[in-house]
């Protein structure tokens, strides 16, 4: 890929970001401008920023990586992304708004008046906030990596720094004008090159995509197998290979590899001649294939049960994401942020049509993306492979400037919320300068823990983050807005046992200490029984402990759903206009 | 209404549309004397939180978490059933149209609803209690 194009265009989308976060920085003069935009961003704008900030880099690279690699059934996840908006919608959207609340913490602490519940819903914001970031890092040092062949925590770095920058200075206001140029600039980078894409594709006979057999590679092809992998062959394969097969080195040999189990070491070279048959990946204990595997293998309950394992964290977690909920503190009032969320569902679905084709695209042009590891680098190497030229050049530095703006809206928001919450709860005084060091505190732990943290496919990373937020933050925000018998122990027994038990059961899953078969799938996939455990512990422990209502409940609940011209927020001329 | 946080913590004071627009009660949380209760004895309930008050707020959430439930329904029903259907012997094309495109305008033809909905249980709820 000529690196020049894409350099230039990564180059681009690094100084409007600072140049429009500067642009905030003239104009948030008071405090209430710096964390909430004084909340006068209309829903066009506020709906793109936040569509903006929510399309991240498993989003724009994630799901097409994941589709070459496992076919259709991963497209749940983009769908999940968006219904998630719509449960939330539904749920959550206008009592958040008019509840007043900043962050998540600030909701618990004014729900359930208690300080206690205020300080662990603040550690579960900065747990899931730096979860998220976390495979935002990643991605931007593979993006990087392929593009200029810089070193994978270079991009990371760079992500971090920028970020650090505009929040710090910006605050709030620069961060909506940003992220609404930015979700603009996302979706031209998907479509125009796909367009050109598929216009190629058709010219080229269309061929189809097959994801129910293995793919047969169209040309001859150089694969450098960067980690170790275990590659199960059904028939005999012919290769040329230089490195190690089996522990046996060669060097630039053709050999027939026997059907079975092989044992690729990184670092190998395997030449496939036109119309091989691309091995696929085997799984072993150690060497799982990511989070997402038993979505696509075979139609048995496992499979069942990991789609719905799915369905539940994105549907029900997208409320408890950190940088989604500060979201809605910027509408003006409830209504708006109802309609808010109806234009962000239209955005971010309209998004969504276009990563599907680059993974169908993939699994025909790029298949040995697989094989590699790299299955989320499909978006950035398709221009070059279908086009090639000038063409395929300047298309790719597109995709590079748009995945870069991913990293850079999403990384920005968590990193709002999260040194929002650090600010708050965390370091000793208040003030727009603690702000700043915190800041540095919430881009700096993830950016640490990504260097020597093992890489899984990003859009399997987030998913974690989705898990672990649907079992502790959708019960609480569910059962605050519409029970009016939740305790502030049975809240925090539901945090810490339906949170609590996802994050434990990922992690074990993630560090291979799942054993194979059910426990694992149930294990890798927590929210099915994780959602209810939260539910009923927080429903339970409420129950038994009557006595701690909150005594400002009936009043607080008034003002969370009543129309802000009952409650006085809100001029009740801008209500019935 | 007591003031949800303490005021020695300015930083999360509720800012309020009004004060967010040059209102001169900046940053005060606006009591009810403020409102226009001359005409309006539910309106009155409302704010002074009598057992009535209550009644009506509790009818206003009734009316809305069933259009929420209704839409959660529909949610379950028309994208929640994918999975079993799809795990029939389907062709892979349908897998794609239906996960790949049909589910979005499903999605947003729901949300639209939904928001349509919400707000006329508002407009029920003001009528109401104004009248």
């Amino acid at each position: 890929m000529n690196q020049t194009y894409a350099v230039a265009a990564v180059t681009a989308v690094v100084l409007a970001t600072v140049l429009i976060g500067a642009l905030g920085l003239r104009i948030s003069r008071t405090t209430s401008d710096f964390y909430v935009a004084s909340r006068t961003v209309r829903p066009g704008l506020n709906a793109a920023a936040i569509s903006g900030e929510y399309l991240s880099a498993a989003s724009f690279l994630g799901i097409a990586g994941l589709v070459l690699v496992q076919g259709p059934a991963m497209l749940w996840y983009p769908v999940g992304y968006t219904a998630g908006y719509l449960v939330l919608l539904v749920l959550v959207a206008a009592p958040l708004r008019r509840s007043g609340a900043y962050t998540l913490s600030d909701f618990a602490e004014a729900r359930l008046e208690s300080r206690r519940a205020r300080r662990l819903a603040s550690l579960f914001v900065v747990g899931i906030g730096w979860l998220y970031l976390l495979p935002q890092l990643q991605g931007a040092g593979l993006t990087l990596e392929i593009l200029t062949g810089a070193p994978d925590w270079v991009g990371g770095l760079l992500v971090a720094l920028v970020v650090t920058g505009t929040v710090a200075a910006g605050g709030m206001r620069s961060i909506t004008f940003v992220q609404a140029f930015q979700y603009w600039l996302k979706l031209t980078a998907l479509l125009v090159p796909a367009l050109f894409l598929l216009a190629a594709w058709y010219g080229d006979g269309a061929p189809r995509a097959r994801f129910d057999a293995p793919a047969v590679l169209r040309e001859h092809t150089v694969v450098r197998v960067a980690d170790t992998v275990r590659i199960g062959l059904d028939a005999p394969l012919t290769v040329t290979v230089t490195g190690r097969v089996d522990a046996v080195p060669y060097e630039h040999r053709t050999v027939t590899l026997a059907p079975g189990t092989h044992h690729v070491l990184a670092g190998t070279e395997l030449a496939f001649a036109p119309g091989s048959v691309l091995p696929e990946r085997a799984a072993s204990g150690t060497d799982p294939l990511g989070w997402s595997q038993p979505l696509a293998g075979g139609h048995d309950g496992h499979q069942l049960y990991a789609t719905y394992g799915l369905i539940l964290a994105t549907f029900l977690g997208t409320m408890g994401l950190p940088h989604v909920a500060v979201r809605f503190y910027t509408s003006p009032h409830g209504r708006a942020a109802r309609r808010t969320t109806l234009v962000v569902l239209g955005l971010v679905g309209a998004f969504y049509l276009l990563p599907p084709l680059y993974g169908a695209l993939g699994r025909i042009y790029a298949p040995e993306l697989a094989l590699t590891g790299s299955a989320d680098a499909a978006v950035l190497v398709l221009p070059e492979r279908i086009l090639g030229g000038l063409a395929g050049d300047v298309l790719g530095a597109l995709l590079a400037g748009g995945a870069f703006a991913a990293f850079l809206s999403t990384a920005s928001g968590l990193t709002m919320s999260v040194a929002g919450v650090l600010t708050q709860d965390v370091l000793p005084s208040r003030g727009v300068r603690h702000f700043r060091l915190a800041t540095l505190l919430a881009t700096a732990v993830p950016l640490g823990v990504g260097v020597v943290a093992s890489k899984v496919p990003v859009a399997d990373a987030v998913g974690l983050a989705f898990a672990v937020s649907a079992s502790s933050f959708c019960p609480l925000l569910v059962l605050g807005i519409w029970w009016r018998r939740l305790t502030p122990p049975g809240a925090m027994a539901g945090l810490l046992l339906g949170g609590g038990s996802a994050l434990a059961a990922v992690m074990a899953t993630r560090a291979g200490l799942a054993p194979e078969g059910w426990a694992h799938t149930l294990m890798a996939w927590p929210a099915v029984w994780s959602v209810p455990l939260g539910f009923l512990t927080m429903v339970l422990v409420s129950l038994a402990t009557p006595g701690r209502i909150p005594p400002g409940t009936p009043a607080l609940l008034a003002r969370l759903h009543l129309p802000e011209e009952f409650t006085g927020s809100v001029p009740s001329q801008e209500v019935r206009r | 209404m007591p003031e949800p946080h303490p005021p020695r913590r300015p930083r999360r004071e509720t800012v309020t549309y009004a004060s967010a627009h040059g209102d001169p009660a900046h940053g005060v949380v606006p009591g009810p004397a403020r409102r226009p209760l001359a005409h309006a004895p539910a309106r009155s309930e409302i704010d002074e939180q009598t057992t009535l008050g209550h009644t009506y707020v509790r009818s206003l959430m009734r009316s809305q978490l069933r259009a929420a439930l209704t839409a959660l329904a529909a949610l379950a029903l028309l994208v929640g059933s994918l999975p079993l259907l799809l795990a029939l012997p389907a062709p892979e094309a349908l897998v794609w149209i239906a996960l790949g495109a049909g589910v979005y305008p499903v999605v947003w033809a729901i949300a639209h609803w939904y928001v349509r909905r919400a707000e006329r249980n508002e407009r029920d709820f003001t009528g109401l209690v104004e009248r």
